[in-house]
């Protein structure tokens, strides 16, 4: 009872981030709202777990916990430099010297 | 987790001294966590994990990531003492902020404000600027030569970290 | 003590969903993306604080509430690199945030 009403909670959440994932209207507005739909989703992750009565959920949750801050890292050098092996190369040649 | 390991360096800059102690102290943590993520406790994977620890403590070590920077468990008892006082005002700013959203008028006046930093080394900065962005209605945009630019939703909150009662209390936390 | 700590558990999860529906709930409302930012980050501090707590409470201690607590953390530690990451690249990009005008008054 009380997880579905929180699955719930977070699902109208998920919604209203989705909605300003797409009417944005910079991409720094839909990444955003991305990212926080990121934070949502581990949550929901973790109350399915207990909904369903099985907690190895929990594992899942917290690869996705990384896996959207990285994410979120990527997409927002992506759209910065449009490249995301910007500063590696450098690094690597300054090493090898 | 040891609390305190002697050190000679004084501002950030001494990594030799203490590596070892880092680096066991990241072993420790790391065997921890792979105890408890895993809940096997056979003989044969418990080897497997333990090795898997020793060969990525290695891998830190020569990639040189383990310092007092990467690794701040010389900040351990201190921390013990701050986070509860943040999450206190986290909690406050968020009930202020979720006020300022759900009130009809939607009272908001965005503010940009150049804080100062003083803390000395590098780590104490990037704690005070993740305080202040940790803390709902503040976050920081960018820090510059001890310059801290803060975007703040209202502004009331802008004046209180202007205040600086944040800015002293991590300054004594890294310098102790 | 039981139904205390049902009672309890109960109040942090619904907490902790109210603030995170409030955070969403500002993402579309907020005038533009430099406040949005601050609704954001009421879901990744508070509401998924108390939400998690909720959950630790409610589990019991065992190996869940470890996983849990790691979860917390991984958010705590990340949110506030990925926020910076995009308020940094946003001002960077020239992009200028609305501000209030001074002779307004402002906040209440």
């Amino acid at each position: 009872m009380l997880f579905a009403a929180a699955t719930i909670a977070l699902l109208v959440a998920m919604g209203l981030a989705l909605a300003r994932a797409f009417l944005g209207p910079t991409v720094y507005d839909r990444i955003l709202a991305v990212n926080a739909f990121g934070t949502k989703t581990v949550l929901m992750i973790a109350v399915l777990g207990f909904l369903s009565g099985r907690p190895e959920f929990l594992d899942i949750a917290l690869l996705y916990a990384l896996i959207n801050f990285i994410g979120t890292i990527a997409v927002l050098k992506f759209v910065r430099y449009a490249d995301l092996g910007k500063g590696t190369r450098e690094h690597d040649r300054e090493a090898l010297r | 987790m040891p609390s305190e390991p002697s050190q000679s360096g004084t501002n950030g800059q001494g990594r030799r001294p203490d590596r070892a102690a880092h680096s066991a102290a990241l072993l420790v943590a790391m065997l921890a966590t792979w105890l408890l993520l895993s809940g096997y406790f056979e003989a044969f994977l418990l080897t497997l994990g333990a090795m898997s620890c020793v060969l990525v403590v290695a891998i830190a070590r020569r990639m040189d990531v383990i310092d007092r920077e990467s690794f701040p468990i010389h900040l351990t008892a201190r921390l013990l003492t701050y986070w509860p006082w943040l999450l206190k005002e986290i909690w406050l700013a968020a009930v202020d902020v979720t006020k300022r959203v759900l009130s009809p008028r939607m009272p908001i006046s965005p503010t940009l404000i150049d804080l100062e930093a003083t803390q000395r080394s590098d780590l104490g900065q990037v704690i005070y600027a993740n305080s202040i962005t940790l803390t709902p209605g503040t976050y920081t945009i960018r820090i510059h030569e001890n310059r801290i630019l803060v975007h703040a939703l209202s502004r009331e909150g802008a004046e209180s970290l202007a205040g600086g009662d944040m800015d002293r209390r991590v300054t004594a936390l890294e310098a102790g | 003590m039981e139904l205390l700590r049902d009672i309890l558990a109960w109040g942090l999860v619904l907490g902790g969903c109210f603030f995170t529906v409030v955070g969403a709930f500002g993402l579309v409302r907020l005038p533009d993306v430099y406040t949005r930012i601050h609704s954001a980050g009421i879901v990744d501090t508070v509401g998924a604080g108390l939400l998690l707590a909720g959950l630790t409470l409610y589990g019991g201690f065992t190996i869940v509430t470890v996983k849990l607590l790691l979860i917390l953390a991984f958010i705590f530690f990340t949110s506030p690199a990925a926020c910076n990451a995009l308020a940094n690249a946003m001002y960077s990009a020239g992009i200028k945030p609305v501000l209030a005008k001074d002779d307004e008054g402002g906040g209440s």
